[in-house]
Protein backbone atom coordinates (compact mmCIF):
# COMPACT_ATOMS: atom_id res chain seq x y z
CA UNK A 1 0.00 0.00 0.00
CA UNK A 2 1.05 3.60 -0.81
CA UNK A 3 2.29 6.09 1.78
CA UNK A 4 1.27 9.57 3.02
CA UNK A 5 3.59 12.40 2.62
CA UNK A 6 4.47 12.02 6.05
CA UNK A 7 4.81 8.11 6.19
CA UNK A 8 7.42 8.11 3.69
CA UNK A 9 9.65 10.85 5.40
CA UNK A 10 9.08 8.86 8.54
CA UNK A 11 10.49 5.63 6.67
CA UNK A 12 13.20 7.64 5.33
CA UNK A 13 14.21 8.27 8.98
CA UNK A 14 14.16 4.79 10.39
CA UNK A 15 15.52 3.03 7.89
CA UNK A 16 12.51 1.16 6.60
CA UNK A 17 11.38 0.79 3.00
CA UNK A 18 7.55 1.82 4.40
CA UNK A 19 5.78 2.06 7.50
CA UNK A 20 1.94 1.72 8.08
CA UNK A 21 -0.12 3.65 10.42
CA UNK A 22 0.18 2.91 14.02
CA UNK A 23 3.57 1.29 13.64
CA UNK A 24 5.74 2.44 16.11
CA UNK A 25 9.01 3.37 15.56
CA UNK A 26 12.44 4.76 16.08
CA UNK A 27 13.47 7.95 14.05
CA UNK A 28 16.68 10.03 13.58
CA UNK A 29 16.19 13.22 13.95
CA UNK A 30 17.95 16.34 12.00
CA UNK A 31 16.66 19.00 13.82
CA UNK A 32 15.90 19.42 17.98
CA UNK A 33 14.47 22.19 19.35
CA UNK A 34 13.29 23.67 22.67
CA UNK A 35 12.75 27.51 23.91
CA UNK A 36 13.17 29.27 27.65
CA UNK A 37 10.41 27.64 29.00
CA UNK A 38 11.05 23.63 27.98
CA UNK A 39 14.28 23.67 27.71
CA UNK A 40 15.58 24.10 31.60
CA UNK A 41 13.31 21.24 32.13
CA UNK A 42 15.42 19.24 29.19
CA UNK A 43 18.55 19.94 30.85
CA UNK A 44 17.10 19.40 34.33
CA UNK A 45 15.87 15.37 32.84
CA UNK A 46 19.68 15.04 30.45
CA UNK A 47 21.80 15.98 33.63
CA UNK A 48 19.59 13.73 36.09
CA UNK A 49 19.95 10.94 33.81
CA UNK A 50 23.60 11.43 33.38
CA UNK A 51 24.51 12.53 29.87
CA UNK A 52 27.80 14.57 29.64
CA UNK A 53 27.73 15.25 25.59
CA UNK A 54 24.96 15.89 23.12
CA UNK A 55 24.72 13.68 19.41
CA UNK A 56 25.30 16.29 17.56
CA UNK A 57 25.80 20.13 18.37
CA UNK A 58 24.64 21.50 15.09
CA UNK A 59 21.30 19.84 15.42
CA UNK A 60 20.07 21.01 18.81
CA UNK A 61 18.70 24.80 18.43
CA UNK A 62 17.54 26.78 21.77
CA UNK A 63 15.55 30.05 21.31
CA UNK A 64 14.68 31.85 23.91
CA UNK A 65 11.59 33.67 23.04
CA UNK A 66 8.99 32.66 25.48
CA UNK A 67 10.04 35.71 27.92
CA UNK A 68 12.35 37.83 26.76
CA UNK A 69 13.59 40.18 27.58
CA UNK A 70 13.42 38.37 30.48
CA UNK A 71 10.16 39.83 32.80
CA UNK A 72 10.90 38.82 35.78
CA UNK A 73 13.77 37.14 38.08
CA UNK A 74 12.65 33.35 37.63
CA UNK A 75 12.32 34.19 34.07
CA UNK A 76 15.79 35.84 34.26
CA UNK A 77 17.08 32.20 35.80
CA UNK A 78 15.44 29.94 33.39
CA UNK A 79 16.98 32.11 30.22
CA UNK A 80 20.92 31.78 31.92
CA UNK A 81 20.31 27.99 32.60
CA UNK A 82 20.06 27.34 28.79
CA UNK A 83 22.52 30.32 27.75
CA UNK A 84 25.15 28.23 30.37
CA UNK A 85 24.03 25.26 28.53
CA UNK A 86 24.32 25.97 25.15
CA UNK A 87 27.99 27.63 26.36
CA UNK A 88 29.08 24.18 28.06
CA UNK A 89 27.98 21.96 24.85
CA UNK A 90 28.79 24.47 22.31
CA UNK A 91 25.81 24.73 20.13
CA UNK A 92 25.82 27.02 17.65
CA UNK A 93 22.20 27.25 17.03
CA UNK A 94 21.50 29.60 20.12
CA UNK A 95 19.47 32.63 19.66
CA UNK A 96 19.80 34.88 22.36
CA UNK A 97 18.36 38.37 22.63
CA UNK A 98 19.33 40.89 19.91
CA UNK A 99 19.65 37.50 17.16
CA UNK A 100 16.02 35.80 18.24
CA UNK A 101 12.86 35.55 17.09
CA UNK A 102 10.04 33.31 18.00
CA UNK A 103 11.25 30.00 17.71
CA UNK A 104 8.88 29.09 14.46
CA UNK A 105 9.07 31.78 12.55
CA UNK A 106 13.04 32.25 13.00
CA UNK A 107 14.02 28.41 12.15
CA UNK A 108 12.42 28.81 8.37
CA UNK A 109 13.40 31.85 8.43
CA UNK A 110 17.25 31.24 8.58
CA UNK A 111 16.65 27.93 6.54
CA UNK A 112 17.61 25.51 9.54
CA UNK A 113 14.74 23.52 9.01
CA UNK A 114 14.63 22.19 5.49
CA UNK A 115 11.98 19.84 2.82
CA UNK A 116 12.25 15.84 3.68
CA UNK A 117 13.81 17.01 7.72
CA UNK A 118 12.53 14.82 10.63
CA UNK A 119 12.19 17.50 13.40
CA UNK A 120 11.29 17.19 17.32
CA UNK A 121 10.85 20.29 18.92
CA UNK A 122 9.62 21.30 22.89
CA UNK A 123 7.17 23.33 22.07
CA UNK A 124 3.51 22.19 20.28
CA UNK A 125 3.55 25.16 17.59
CA UNK A 126 6.33 22.55 16.37
CA UNK A 127 4.38 21.58 13.80
CA UNK A 128 4.73 24.74 11.94
CA UNK A 129 7.50 23.14 9.40
CA UNK A 130 5.39 21.25 7.89
CA UNK A 131 5.04 24.12 5.39
CA UNK A 132 8.61 23.60 3.80
CA UNK A 133 7.59 20.02 3.22
CA UNK A 134 9.02 18.35 6.56
CA UNK A 135 7.91 16.29 9.32
CA UNK A 136 7.74 18.25 12.14
CA UNK A 137 5.85 17.34 15.73
CA UNK A 138 5.69 18.95 19.18
CA UNK A 139 6.97 16.99 22.28
CA UNK A 140 7.39 17.85 25.64
CA UNK A 141 11.06 18.58 27.72
CA UNK A 142 11.89 14.79 28.21
CA UNK A 143 11.48 14.14 24.85
CA UNK A 144 13.71 17.24 23.70
CA UNK A 145 16.61 15.76 26.63
CA UNK A 146 16.52 12.24 24.73
CA UNK A 147 16.62 13.57 21.33
CA UNK A 148 19.69 15.86 22.73
CA UNK A 149 21.56 13.09 23.94
CA UNK A 150 20.46 10.46 21.42
CA UNK A 151 19.65 12.06 18.11
CA UNK A 152 16.52 9.95 18.06
CA UNK A 153 12.83 9.97 19.27
CA UNK A 154 10.08 7.28 19.24
CA UNK A 155 6.82 7.75 17.32
CA UNK A 156 3.56 5.77 16.23
CA UNK A 157 3.10 6.40 12.33
CA UNK A 158 0.30 8.32 12.26
CA UNK A 159 -2.74 7.91 10.14
CA UNK A 160 -3.46 11.16 7.72
CA UNK A 161 -6.52 13.15 6.74
CA UNK A 162 -6.59 14.95 3.27
CA UNK A 163 -7.17 18.55 2.88
CA UNK A 164 -8.42 19.44 -0.81
CA UNK A 165 -7.94 23.06 -1.21
CA UNK A 166 -9.95 24.02 -4.33
CA UNK A 167 -10.08 27.68 -5.80
CA UNK A 168 -8.07 29.81 -4.73
CA UNK A 169 -7.20 32.41 -1.96
CA UNK A 170 -8.81 35.80 -2.32
CA UNK A 171 -6.88 38.86 0.08
CA UNK A 172 -7.48 40.29 2.78
CA UNK A 173 -8.79 36.24 3.46
CA UNK A 174 -5.88 34.83 4.12
CA UNK A 175 -3.89 31.41 5.64
CA UNK A 176 -4.96 32.26 9.02
CA UNK A 177 -8.74 32.15 8.14
CA UNK A 178 -8.03 28.60 6.10
CA UNK A 179 -6.85 27.34 9.26
CA UNK A 180 -9.72 28.50 11.52
CA UNK A 181 -12.02 27.35 9.08
CA UNK A 182 -10.89 23.76 9.16
CA UNK A 183 -10.71 23.76 12.73
CA UNK A 184 -14.11 24.66 13.10
CA UNK A 185 -15.07 22.17 10.23
CA UNK A 186 -13.21 19.23 12.31
CA UNK A 187 -12.82 20.34 15.33
CA UNK A 188 -10.32 20.78 18.22
CA UNK A 189 -9.73 16.70 18.49
CA UNK A 190 -10.44 16.11 14.83
CA UNK A 191 -7.17 15.24 13.46
CA UNK A 192 -5.94 13.78 17.12
CA UNK A 193 -2.81 11.56 16.43
CA UNK A 194 -3.08 12.21 12.61
CA UNK A 195 -1.22 14.18 10.01
CA UNK A 196 -3.38 16.40 8.04
CA UNK A 197 -1.91 16.44 4.71
CA UNK A 198 -2.65 19.51 2.11
CA UNK A 199 -3.67 19.25 -1.31
CA UNK A 200 -5.22 20.52 -4.30
CA UNK A 201 -5.16 22.91 -7.09
CA UNK A 202 -5.22 26.00 -4.01
CA UNK A 203 -1.98 25.22 -2.26
CA UNK A 204 -0.39 27.15 -5.46
CA UNK A 205 -2.30 30.82 -4.28
CA UNK A 206 -1.24 30.41 -1.08
CA UNK A 207 1.90 32.29 0.00
CA UNK A 208 4.65 30.59 2.66
CA UNK A 209 3.45 32.65 5.24
CA UNK A 210 0.24 31.42 4.92
CA UNK A 211 1.23 27.73 4.64
CA UNK A 212 3.41 28.22 7.68
CA UNK A 213 0.49 29.58 9.84
CA UNK A 214 -1.87 26.81 8.40
CA UNK A 215 0.61 24.09 9.80
CA UNK A 216 2.03 26.24 12.68
CA UNK A 217 -2.09 25.51 14.24
CA UNK A 218 -2.45 21.53 12.68
CA UNK A 219 -2.09 21.17 17.12
CA UNK A 220 -4.77 23.05 17.84
CA UNK A 221 -7.08 20.21 15.57
CA UNK A 222 -4.95 17.92 17.64
CA UNK A 223 -2.64 17.18 14.64
CA UNK A 224 0.53 15.54 14.96
CA UNK A 225 1.86 17.54 11.94
CA UNK A 226 0.57 19.32 9.33
CA UNK A 227 2.22 19.26 6.17
CA UNK A 228 2.42 20.62 2.34
CA UNK A 229 3.77 19.46 -1.21
CA UNK A 230 7.00 21.00 -1.95
CA UNK A 231 5.55 22.71 -5.30
CA UNK A 232 7.75 26.08 -7.20
CA UNK A 233 6.98 28.39 -4.52
CA UNK A 234 7.76 26.23 -1.60
CA UNK A 235 11.37 25.80 -3.98
CA UNK A 236 11.76 29.64 -4.26
CA UNK A 237 11.09 29.92 -0.53
CA UNK A 238 14.36 27.11 0.20
CA UNK A 239 16.60 28.12 -2.13
CA UNK A 240 17.29 31.61 -0.88
CA UNK A 241 17.68 30.41 2.82
CA UNK A 242 17.96 25.83 3.14
CA UNK A 243 21.37 25.80 5.22
CA UNK A 244 21.31 22.22 3.84
CA UNK A 245 20.32 20.23 0.25
CA UNK A 246 16.68 18.98 0.84
CA UNK A 247 14.61 16.03 -0.22
CA UNK A 248 10.81 16.70 -1.41
CA UNK A 249 8.66 13.88 -0.79
CA UNK A 250 5.44 13.17 -2.33
CA UNK A 251 2.64 11.39 -1.54
CA UNK A 252 1.92 7.60 -3.49
CA UNK A 253 -1.33 7.66 -5.39
CA UNK A 254 -2.42 5.35 -3.49
CA UNK A 255 -1.98 6.51 -0.28
CA UNK A 256 -4.31 5.66 2.54
CA UNK A 257 -6.15 8.93 4.24
CA UNK A 258 -8.80 8.14 6.70
CA UNK A 259 -11.28 11.35 5.24
CA UNK A 260 -10.81 14.18 3.11
CA UNK A 261 -12.08 17.44 3.70
CA UNK A 262 -12.62 19.39 1.21
CA UNK A 263 -12.26 23.41 1.51
CA UNK A 264 -13.20 26.19 -1.16
CA UNK A 265 -10.78 28.89 -1.08
CA UNK A 266 -13.01 31.19 -3.34
CA UNK A 267 -16.25 30.96 -0.78
CA UNK A 268 -13.26 31.21 2.24
CA UNK A 269 -14.67 34.50 4.66
CA UNK A 270 -12.87 36.15 7.28
CA UNK A 271 -12.92 34.46 10.04
CA UNK A 272 -12.92 34.26 13.84
CA UNK A 273 -12.74 31.63 16.66
CA UNK A 274 -14.90 32.57 19.30
CA UNK A 275 -13.56 32.40 23.63
CA UNK A 276 -12.63 29.74 24.61
CA UNK A 277 -11.71 27.27 21.80
CA UNK A 278 -10.46 27.66 18.32
CA UNK A 279 -13.15 25.63 16.95
CA UNK A 280 -15.89 28.34 17.98
CA UNK A 281 -15.71 29.70 14.78
CA UNK A 282 -17.50 32.61 13.23
CA UNK A 283 -17.57 35.10 10.31
CA UNK A 284 -15.42 37.94 10.82
CA UNK A 285 -18.96 39.99 9.58
CA UNK A 286 -20.99 38.37 12.61
CA UNK A 287 -18.90 40.01 15.43
CA UNK A 288 -20.08 43.86 15.10
CA UNK A 289 -21.45 43.91 18.17
CA UNK A 290 -18.40 42.85 19.98
CA UNK A 291 -16.48 45.71 21.56
CA UNK A 292 -12.95 45.26 22.38
CA UNK A 293 -10.39 46.19 24.42
CA UNK A 294 -7.49 45.43 22.51
CA UNK A 295 -5.60 43.84 19.83
CA UNK A 296 -2.47 41.52 19.01
CA UNK A 297 -0.50 41.43 15.80
CA UNK A 298 2.17 38.88 15.69
CA UNK A 299 3.26 35.43 17.32
CA UNK A 300 4.45 32.29 15.61
CA UNK A 301 1.35 31.66 13.89
CA UNK A 302 1.13 35.65 12.58
CA UNK A 303 4.48 37.36 13.18
CA UNK A 304 6.15 37.57 9.39
CA UNK A 305 6.61 40.13 7.51
CA UNK A 306 3.89 39.51 5.31
CA UNK A 307 1.72 39.51 8.00
CA UNK A 308 2.91 42.94 9.28
CA UNK A 309 2.32 43.94 5.74
CA UNK A 310 -1.59 43.20 6.00
CA UNK A 311 -1.70 45.11 9.21
CA UNK A 312 0.33 47.95 7.52
CA UNK A 313 -2.50 48.08 4.40
CA UNK A 314 -4.68 48.49 6.96
CA UNK A 315 -3.60 50.89 10.07
CA UNK A 316 -1.90 53.19 7.00
CA UNK A 317 -2.43 56.53 7.60
CA UNK A 318 -5.48 56.21 10.51
CA UNK A 319 -6.07 55.96 13.41
CA UNK A 320 -7.18 53.01 16.00
CA UNK A 321 -10.31 53.16 18.12
CA UNK A 322 -10.07 55.11 21.24
CA UNK A 323 -10.20 53.12 24.25
CA UNK A 324 -8.23 49.99 22.39
CA UNK A 325 -4.66 49.24 22.77
CA UNK A 326 -3.16 47.88 19.92
CA UNK A 327 -0.27 45.61 20.33
CA UNK A 328 1.70 45.30 17.47
CA UNK A 329 5.06 42.12 17.70
CA UNK A 330 7.01 41.24 14.38
CA UNK A 331 8.53 37.42 15.25
CA UNK A 332 12.25 37.73 14.41
CA UNK A 333 14.91 40.45 14.47
CA UNK A 334 14.37 40.67 10.53
CA UNK A 335 11.04 41.17 10.39
CA UNK A 336 11.17 43.69 12.82
CA UNK A 337 13.86 45.56 10.69
CA UNK A 338 12.01 45.51 7.54
CA UNK A 339 8.93 47.12 9.18
CA UNK A 340 11.55 50.01 10.08
CA UNK A 341 13.36 50.10 6.70
CA UNK A 342 9.78 49.92 4.94
CA UNK A 343 8.21 52.82 7.38
CA UNK A 344 5.52 50.12 8.69
CA UNK A 345 6.84 51.08 12.35
CA UNK A 346 6.09 54.30 12.06
CA UNK A 347 2.32 53.68 10.49
CA UNK A 348 1.73 51.58 13.02
CA UNK A 349 3.18 54.17 15.85
CA UNK A 350 0.95 57.00 13.73
CA UNK A 351 -2.11 54.81 14.66
CA UNK A 352 -1.84 55.13 18.04
CA UNK A 353 -0.15 51.27 18.51
CA UNK A 354 2.87 49.93 19.96
CA UNK A 355 5.93 48.02 18.42
CA UNK A 356 8.07 45.36 20.66
CA UNK A 357 10.96 43.49 20.18
CA UNK A 358 10.24 40.02 19.54
CA UNK A 359 8.64 37.70 22.14
CA UNK A 360 5.31 35.17 22.82
CA UNK A 361 4.81 37.20 25.47
CA UNK A 362 0.88 38.22 25.48
CA UNK A 363 0.13 34.98 23.73
CA UNK A 364 0.42 32.94 26.53
CA UNK A 365 -0.10 35.43 29.45
CA UNK A 366 2.88 36.05 30.00
CA UNK A 367 3.04 39.68 29.78
CA UNK A 368 3.37 42.78 27.47
CA UNK A 369 -0.26 42.92 26.97
CA UNK A 370 -2.45 40.69 30.12
CA UNK A 371 -5.82 41.15 30.27
CA UNK A 372 -8.23 42.32 33.27
CA UNK A 373 -11.33 40.76 34.16
CA UNK A 374 -13.98 41.04 31.28
CA UNK A 375 -11.70 42.61 29.14
CA UNK A 376 -11.71 41.24 25.33
CA UNK A 377 -8.72 40.80 22.61
CA UNK A 378 -9.19 39.98 18.99
CA UNK A 379 -5.43 38.23 18.78
CA UNK A 380 -3.41 36.79 15.37
CA UNK A 381 -2.36 34.11 17.79
CA UNK A 382 -3.11 30.64 18.28
CA UNK A 383 -5.43 30.12 21.59
CA UNK A 384 -8.29 31.34 22.87
CA UNK A 385 -8.23 29.42 26.18
CA UNK A 386 -9.49 30.11 29.51
CA UNK A 387 -6.97 32.60 31.06
CA UNK A 388 -4.61 32.10 27.86
CA UNK A 389 -4.31 35.76 27.56
CA UNK A 390 -4.70 37.05 31.52
CA UNK A 391 -7.80 36.89 34.23
CA UNK A 392 -9.70 33.79 33.81
CA UNK A 393 -12.81 36.13 33.04
CA UNK A 394 -11.02 37.80 29.71
CA UNK A 395 -11.97 36.38 26.51
CA UNK A 396 -9.36 36.40 23.21
CA UNK A 397 -10.62 36.09 19.92
CA UNK A 398 -8.63 34.63 17.43
CA UNK A 399 -8.48 36.14 14.02
CA UNK A 400 -6.17 36.93 10.75
CA UNK A 401 -3.73 39.95 11.10
CA UNK A 402 -6.25 41.87 8.46
CA UNK A 403 -8.74 41.18 10.41
CA UNK A 404 -7.12 42.57 13.72
CA UNK A 405 -5.98 45.45 12.14
CA UNK A 406 -9.68 46.25 10.79
CA UNK A 407 -10.74 45.23 14.07
CA UNK A 408 -8.51 48.13 15.94
CA UNK A 409 -9.76 50.76 13.79
CA UNK A 410 -13.18 50.10 14.67
CA UNK A 411 -13.12 49.18 18.06
CA UNK A 412 -15.54 46.24 17.42
CA UNK A 413 -14.68 42.99 15.38
CA UNK A 414 -14.87 44.01 11.91
CA UNK A 415 -14.42 42.53 8.33
CA UNK A 416 -11.30 43.67 6.75
CA UNK A 417 -13.55 44.04 3.71
CA UNK A 418 -15.41 46.66 5.60
CA UNK A 419 -13.05 49.01 6.37
CA UNK B 1 1.04 -1.52 40.90
CA UNK B 2 -2.46 -0.01 41.69
CA UNK B 3 -3.76 3.28 42.70
CA UNK B 4 -6.59 4.20 44.71
CA UNK B 5 -8.52 7.96 45.44
CA UNK B 6 -11.10 10.04 45.12
CA UNK B 7 -12.03 11.05 42.09
CA UNK B 8 -11.80 14.65 40.68
CA UNK B 9 -13.85 15.21 37.37
CA UNK B 10 -13.53 17.15 34.42
CA UNK B 11 -14.98 17.78 31.12
CA UNK B 12 -13.70 17.52 27.41
CA UNK B 13 -10.70 19.55 26.10
CA UNK B 14 -8.98 20.09 29.04
CA UNK B 15 -6.23 22.15 27.79
CA UNK B 16 -2.48 22.63 29.22
CA UNK B 17 -3.26 26.78 30.04
CA UNK B 18 -5.82 25.36 32.92
CA UNK B 19 -3.87 22.58 34.32
CA UNK B 20 -1.14 24.68 34.91
CA UNK B 21 -1.29 28.54 33.72
CA UNK B 22 1.76 30.03 31.65
CA UNK B 23 2.30 32.97 34.33
CA UNK B 24 3.58 29.89 36.48
CA UNK B 25 5.70 28.47 34.16
CA UNK B 26 8.66 30.60 35.18
CA UNK B 27 9.27 28.12 37.85
CA UNK B 28 10.50 24.15 36.88
CA UNK B 29 9.69 23.17 40.31
CA UNK B 30 7.21 20.68 40.73
CA UNK B 31 5.52 21.32 44.25
CA UNK B 32 5.59 25.20 43.59
CA UNK B 33 3.69 24.48 39.79
CA UNK B 34 1.25 22.06 41.69
CA UNK B 35 -0.10 24.81 44.06
CA UNK B 36 -1.69 26.43 41.25
CA UNK B 37 -2.96 23.38 39.70
CA UNK B 38 -6.18 23.81 38.09
CA UNK B 39 -6.93 27.01 39.49
CA UNK B 40 -7.95 28.25 36.33
CA UNK B 41 -11.34 26.07 36.28
CA UNK B 42 -11.37 24.62 39.96
CA UNK B 43 -10.11 27.01 42.15
CA UNK B 44 -10.87 24.29 45.57
CA UNK B 45 -8.74 21.57 43.54
CA UNK B 46 -5.13 22.46 45.27
CA UNK B 47 -7.03 22.47 48.76
CA UNK B 48 -8.82 19.62 48.45
CA UNK B 49 -6.84 16.64 46.67
CA UNK B 50 -5.06 13.91 48.74
CA UNK B 51 -2.35 11.51 47.91
CA UNK B 52 -3.50 8.40 45.70
CA UNK B 53 -6.83 10.62 44.03
CA UNK B 54 -7.52 9.94 40.64
CA UNK B 55 -8.24 12.59 38.00
CA UNK B 56 -11.32 11.54 35.18
CA UNK B 57 -11.42 13.70 31.80
CA UNK B 58 -13.21 13.53 28.90
CA UNK B 59 -11.96 13.78 25.11
CA UNK B 60 -8.84 15.44 24.23
CA UNK B 61 -7.35 15.82 27.68
CA UNK B 62 -4.28 17.51 28.03
CA UNK B 63 -5.29 19.59 24.98
CA UNK B 64 -2.43 22.66 23.76
CA UNK B 65 0.85 23.38 24.84
CA UNK B 66 3.66 21.24 24.76
CA UNK B 67 4.26 22.03 28.42
CA UNK B 68 5.73 18.92 30.56
CA UNK B 69 4.85 21.20 33.55
CA UNK B 70 1.40 20.00 33.51
CA UNK B 71 1.54 16.29 34.15
CA UNK B 72 4.87 17.55 36.66
CA UNK B 73 2.11 19.88 38.28
CA UNK B 74 -0.75 16.94 38.50
CA UNK B 75 1.81 14.22 39.67
CA UNK B 76 3.26 16.50 42.25
CA UNK B 77 -0.51 17.46 43.57
CA UNK B 78 -0.53 13.80 44.65
CA UNK B 79 -3.03 12.55 41.67
CA UNK B 80 -2.51 8.52 41.25
CA UNK B 81 -3.55 8.69 37.49
CA UNK B 82 -5.27 9.78 34.96
CA UNK B 83 -8.29 8.36 33.16
CA UNK B 84 -9.59 10.08 30.08
CA UNK B 85 -12.04 9.21 26.77
CA UNK B 86 -8.57 10.60 24.87
CA UNK B 87 -5.63 12.05 25.46
CA UNK B 88 -4.20 14.90 23.72
CA UNK B 89 -0.54 13.37 22.13
CA UNK B 90 1.75 16.11 23.38
CA UNK B 91 0.05 15.54 26.96
CA UNK B 92 0.07 11.19 26.58
CA UNK B 93 4.07 11.50 25.42
CA UNK B 94 4.87 13.63 28.20
CA UNK B 95 3.07 11.66 31.07
CA UNK B 96 4.68 8.43 29.88
CA UNK B 97 7.80 9.95 29.62
CA UNK B 98 7.49 11.57 33.52
CA UNK B 99 5.98 8.71 34.92
CA UNK B 100 2.37 10.20 35.44
CA UNK B 101 0.12 6.99 34.57
CA UNK B 102 -2.86 7.46 32.16
CA UNK B 103 -5.39 5.32 31.14
CA UNK B 104 -7.43 5.59 28.29
CA UNK B 105 -11.10 4.54 28.93
CA UNK B 106 -14.20 6.36 27.17
CA UNK B 107 -16.40 3.47 29.48
CA UNK B 108 -15.10 4.60 33.00
CA UNK B 109 -14.73 8.07 31.49
CA UNK B 110 -18.29 8.72 31.36
CA UNK B 111 -19.75 6.75 33.97
CA UNK B 112 -17.40 7.93 36.75
CA UNK B 113 -18.90 10.85 38.83
CA UNK B 114 -16.86 13.58 41.05
CA UNK B 115 -16.33 12.10 44.17
CA UNK B 116 -16.64 8.08 43.60
CA UNK B 117 -13.94 6.28 44.90
CA UNK B 118 -11.96 4.18 42.10
CA UNK B 119 -9.12 1.58 42.30
CA UNK B 120 -6.68 1.50 39.36
CA UNK B 121 -5.15 -2.42 38.84
CA UNK B 122 -2.26 -0.90 36.31
CA UNK B 123 -0.60 -4.31 35.04
CA UNK B 124 -4.38 -5.54 33.92
CA UNK B 125 -5.60 -1.85 33.16
CA UNK B 126 -8.70 -2.82 35.12
CA UNK B 127 -10.75 0.31 36.78
CA UNK B 128 -13.14 -0.04 39.38
CA UNK B 129 -15.64 2.23 40.50
CA UNK B 130 -15.76 1.54 44.44
CA UNK B 131 -18.39 3.57 45.46
CA UNK B 132 -20.80 2.15 41.87
CA UNK B 133 -19.48 -1.30 41.91
CA UNK B 134 -18.83 -1.17 38.19
CA UNK B 135 -15.89 -2.74 36.66
CA UNK B 136 -14.04 -0.96 33.56
CA UNK B 137 -10.92 -2.24 31.51
CA UNK B 138 -8.42 0.01 29.79
CA UNK B 139 -6.47 -0.33 26.87
CA UNK B 140 -2.74 -1.84 27.48
CA UNK B 141 -0.02 0.26 26.35
CA UNK B 142 1.82 -1.11 23.65
CA UNK B 143 4.64 -3.49 24.56
CA UNK B 144 7.41 -0.87 23.48
CA UNK B 145 5.51 1.98 25.70
CA UNK B 146 4.72 -0.56 28.56
CA UNK B 147 9.56 -0.97 28.43
CA UNK B 148 9.63 2.97 29.05
CA UNK B 149 7.73 2.67 32.21
CA UNK B 150 9.13 0.10 33.24
CA UNK B 151 12.32 1.10 33.34
CA UNK B 152 11.04 4.40 34.99
CA UNK B 153 10.26 6.89 32.37
CA UNK B 154 11.70 7.40 28.77
CA UNK B 155 15.47 8.76 30.30
CA UNK B 156 16.35 5.81 32.18
CA UNK B 157 15.40 3.64 29.44
CA UNK B 158 17.42 5.00 27.30
CA UNK B 159 20.51 4.51 29.50
CA UNK B 160 19.24 0.92 30.03
CA UNK B 161 20.18 0.46 26.15
CA UNK B 162 23.60 3.01 26.36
Amino acid sequence: MGMTMTQKILAAHCGEASVKAGQLINADLDVVLGNDITTPVAINEFEKAGFTSVYDNKKINIVLDHFVPNKDIKSAQQSKRCRDFADKYNILNFFDVGRMGIEHALLPEQGIVTAGDCIIGADSHTCTYGAVGAFSTGVGSTDMAAGMASGKAWFKVPAAIKVELKGRLHPPVAGKDVILHLIGEIGVSGALYKSLEFVGEGVRSLTMEDRLCICNMAIEAGAKNGIFPVDETCEAYLKARSQRPWKAYAADPDAEYERTVVIDLDALEPTVSYPHLPENTHPARDGKNIKIDQVVIGSCTNGRIEDMEAAYNILKGKKIAKGVRGIIIPATMAVYRECIVRGYTTAFVDAGCIVSTPTCGPCLGGYMGILAEGERCVSTTNRNFVGRMGHVDSEVYLASPATAAASALTGYITDPRDV
Amino acid sequence: MNAKGTVFRYGDNIDTDVIIPARYLNTQNAQELASHCMEDIDKTFVQRVKPGDIMVGGENFGCGSSREHAPLAIKASGISCVIAKSFARIFYRNAINIGLPILECPAASEAIREGDVVSVDFDTGVITDETTGRQFEAAPFPPFIQKIIQAGGLMASLKEKA
